[in-house]
């Protein structure tokens, strides 16, 4: 047992050093976050809710744009894709080893992730040569930027119950219907689709899945404003949208096997180090104080924190037996599935309760909070979102029993009866 | 990175599963829990000292097998799975590394390699009263080479045939005093009485000494650190014990809701069985990690031992007291009957929890060791 690279990661890791080195600003405390300076995940939120309106908005895109044409320009924006689309023919491990230093620095993030890290690889699965020479290159200089178009109102944890009509008509399909959900639409150049081309077969045979451009007429786009106050996220109208077929990807009603090419190309988590965490938490109370000194002398408190340091540490100890697979070439086990479960609600109650130890100050939700910049009371509301958002704890929690246990799947009406006969509960 | 076991150490986990499967079944542990006459199995005990499992850890020179501590917590693992009811763990995890770590060459000598063959059993004495055991709560002391006083429970108080003692070394009992002897179990001073555990697999008894003659084992006054020393040590073999036994527990869960129907379905078929086995893996999956964490440490004797051994321990005693608690709720009426296993693992359970200190201590040290680091 020992954490030490192999000579090649060693070298790698250099490499990605001095790259970063040259390049971005180094973060230096616990409560900077990687986004904190340049543009933010928040900044990537449609202009009306970002502080500093359109104008800030168009400059963090722009500087995010600027830094991934570097990052391309060096070979390092696209780790897994091979060398012909522009990646750097890389393997899992080194994905790892980027992530990892990449966090140790302000850079810009929440634009490039979805379209290089699921759509591109489904377009190099799926689709035509010509295609993948037109779009796949610019995806990854950060030139086009691609939204993933899935979730509907009534097509949320149960993703294949999508309504949204795709129809026929020559050599083009015309799109009616609502997609919610959508990061980054308000800036997006390309989106994939997955529509219902067959009412009447099974739920899962009468999808058809395409890509398009977001400027086609007929599509509108409207920004979800979140309880944290931005918007990430949109919903995305639909009507008399017309498209050729030859931006289809797969065959007619093959829609649902080609979403899972996307969502199985879902980042590997291993690289991420969490957000707000124990190390936070073991910080402010060493500041705050309660009703018999300083929080961190307290016998409550210090349970508490011996809780959440367990969680935390086990599921950093967890990634690094996943990055041990990877780098023995094996694909990680199932412990990954576990991330996101135990980070979203630990980073709840780890925000929940750091408030309740600020007391009557924990109501302070502006940069005047002398606490950690903050950091708390972002957290409160960011976890809610992140116990949902990528697959809520129930899914994952369901997940983990029927792919990992193996128990059985629920009874599942949906399976036997033609779409357009499912039950919804609202004819 | 390789933060994994290697295939040798595998190998010797498949064959310590193997070998357990065949020597050590449910049967033997419950024809130990229902004879209040026996203590442990003397003949998995034999069987488990001929595989040389007793010294794994043991330096060669003491007629052990001188693998590491990986090794160990390996052989830890399959032995919490299986229950086995030995004292393993008073007489390797702890008397075996007071004596690897504080004895002196005579002492290494004189008792390393009978506790290596299995033919001597060894145990540690410490707690008095109810609580946590701390250095002003002892009241055992020794003077003049003799000690008095009373500890309980001793775990294999009753069939160890060495016992180190933690007694002041004067009449004020303070940080200072506090010394560890070592008491033979022939002593005309030393009487014993049974006493009943939670888990009767596991047993224990209160000793009560009377001018027993007591030699010292380490340097006098330092009894404390020793001991927090080699309950760290030991709190991370104790953790794949728990891990062992976690995994089990959520896999008879597991196998009880296929087989049983209610409703026209399978039981592991409904989301509320399934979420909360779906906790019992998150739980043991964390606690395998922190676990791995400690082994880690511990086998390349690492300042991060404290902080490491702490977690593991924490992680490890929530994930089997959850697994072999909802093990019994998957079940039903038939989990709390003597009939089915779940309460062999719930008794062990919380019995492994409170060894070697309680959850509730193991997080108060977790926390000031991470205060001691941050400072250094």
């Amino acid at each position: 047992m020992d954490f030490n690279d192999s000579p090649q990661e060693a070298e790698f890791r250099k490499e990605i050093q001095k790259f970063l080195e040259t390049n971005a600003e180094k973060r230096s405390t616990i409560a900077d976050k990687p986004n904190d300076k340049g543009p933010q995940i928040a900044v990537a939120g449609a202009p009306e809710t970002v502080r500093g309106g359109k104008e800030a908005a168009d400059e963090a895109l722009e500087r995010a744009k600027e830094w991934q044409k570097k990052k391309a320009d060096a070979g390092f924006a696209a780790i897994l894709w091979p060398k012909e689309f522009g990646g750097y023919g890389g393997s899992p491990i080194q994905q790892v080893i980027y992530s990892q230093e990449e966090h140790n620095f302000f850079v810009p993030s929440g634009y490039f992730e979805i379209g290089i890290g699921m759509l591109g690889p489904t377009m190099m699965v799926w689709g035509k040569d010509e295609d993948k020479k037109r779009y796949l290159p610019k995806m990854i200089t950060g030139e086009e930027i691609w939204c993933q178009l899935f979730s509907e109102p009534s097509a949320g944890s149960d993703l294949a119950g999508i309504k949204m009509k795709a129809e026929k008509n020559g050599d083009e399909w015309v799109l009616n219907g609502q997609k919610v959900w959508t990061s980054g639409a308000h800036f997006a150049d390309y989106g994939m689709i997955v529509a219902r081309s067959d009412p009447s077969a099974l739920k899962h045979k009468g999808l058809t899945y395409f890509f398009l451009d977001m400027k086609t007429p007929g599509i509108e786009v409207k920004p979800i404003k979140q309880i944290s106050g931005t918007a990430n996220f949109n919903e995305v109208f639909f009507s008399d949208v017309r498209i050729p077929d030859s931006q289809r990807l797969g065959a007619e009603g093959e829609g649902w096997k080609v979403a899972l090419t996307t969502l199985m190309n879902e980042r590997l988590a291993v690289g991420d180090p969490p957000g707000l965490d124990f190390d936070q938490i073991f910080e402010a109370t060493k500041e705050i104080e309660v009703e018999d000194g300083l929080a961190i002398k307290n016998s409550e408190v210090r349970q508490k924190m011996a809780d959440w340091y367990v969680q935390s540490r086990g599921l950093q100890y967890t990634k690094f037996r996943s990055i041990t697979a990877l780098s023995k070439g094996q694909t990680p086990g199932p412990e990954l599935s576990i991330s996101k479960l135990v980070t979203a609600s630990k980073m709840q109650d780890v925000s929940a309760y750091a408030l309740d130890l600020m007391d009557m100050s924990g109501t302070i939700h502006n940069d005047k909070n002398p606490i950690l910049k903050n950091l708390f009371q972002n957290g409160y509301f960011f976890s809610a979102a992140m116990r949902i958002a990528g697959g809520t704890d129930e899914v994952l929690r369901n997940i983990i029993a029927e792919r990992v246990l193996g128990l059985p799947q629920d009874e599942r009406p949906d399976k036997k009866l033609p779409f357009n006969e499912l039950p919804s509960g609202k004819n | 990175m390789n933060f994994d076991f290697s295939d040798d150490q595998k190998l010797l986990r498949d064959q310590a599963r193997k070998f357990l499967q065949d020597k050590c079944d449910r049967s033997l542990v419950r024809s130990i829990l229902e004879d209040s006459e026996q203590n442990y199995s003397e003949n998995l005990w034999k069987d488990i000292a001929e595989m040389g499992w007793t010294g794994t850890a043991i330096p060669e020179e003491y007629g052990g097998l001188g693998l590491g501590m990986l090794e160990l917590c390996v052989i830890a693992e399959e032995l919490g799975r299986s229950l086995a009811p030995t004292p393993f763990s008073s007489s390797i995890y702890l008397f075996a590394e007071f004596i690897k770590s504080y004895g002196n060459e005579e002492q290494k000598k004189k008792y390393l390699p009978k506790i290596a063959s299995g033919e001597f059993i060894g145990t540690f004495a410490l707690s008095e009263t109810n609580g946590t055991p701390r250095p002003s709560n002892i009241k055992a002391s020794v003077n003049d080479g003799k000690l008095s006083g009373e500890k309980a429970p001793v775990n294999d108080g009753e069939v160890a045939d060495i016992i180190i003692v933690a007694a002041n070394s004067d009449n004020n009992a303070n940080h200072n005093s506090l010394s560890l002897y070592l008491v033979e179990k022939d002593d005309p001073g030393l009487s014993k009485s049974s006493l009943e555990t939670l888990d009767p697999t596991r047993p224990a008894c209160s000793l009560n000494f009377s001018n027993v003659n007591a030699e010292q084992l380490g340097n006098r006054g330092e009894g404390w650190s020793m001991i927090e020393d080699i309950f760290n040590r030991a709190a991370v073999l104790f953790s794949f014990e728990q891990v062992g036994g976690a995994q089990v527990s959520l896999d008879e869960a597991k196998k009880y809701s296929l087989e049983r129907f209610a409703f026209g379905r399978q039981i592991g078929s409904f989301q509320a069985l399934k979420h909360k086995m779906a906790d019992m893996y998150v739980k043991i999956e964390l606690a395998r990690s922190n676990a791995y964490y400690g082994a880690w440490a511990l086998s390349t004797d690492s300042n991060e031992l404290p902080v490491a051994a702490a977690g593991a321990r924490v992680s490890a005693s929530d994930a089997y007291n959850y697994s072999s608690q909802e093990n019994i709720q998957i079940h039903g009426g038939v989990g709390f009957t003597w009939e089915y296993d779940c309460h062999l693992f719930y008794r062990r359970a919380k019995l492994l929890s409170l060894n070697i200190g309680s959850t509730r201590q193991w997080k108060e040290n977790l926390i000031s060791n991470l205060e001691k680091r941050n400072i250094v």
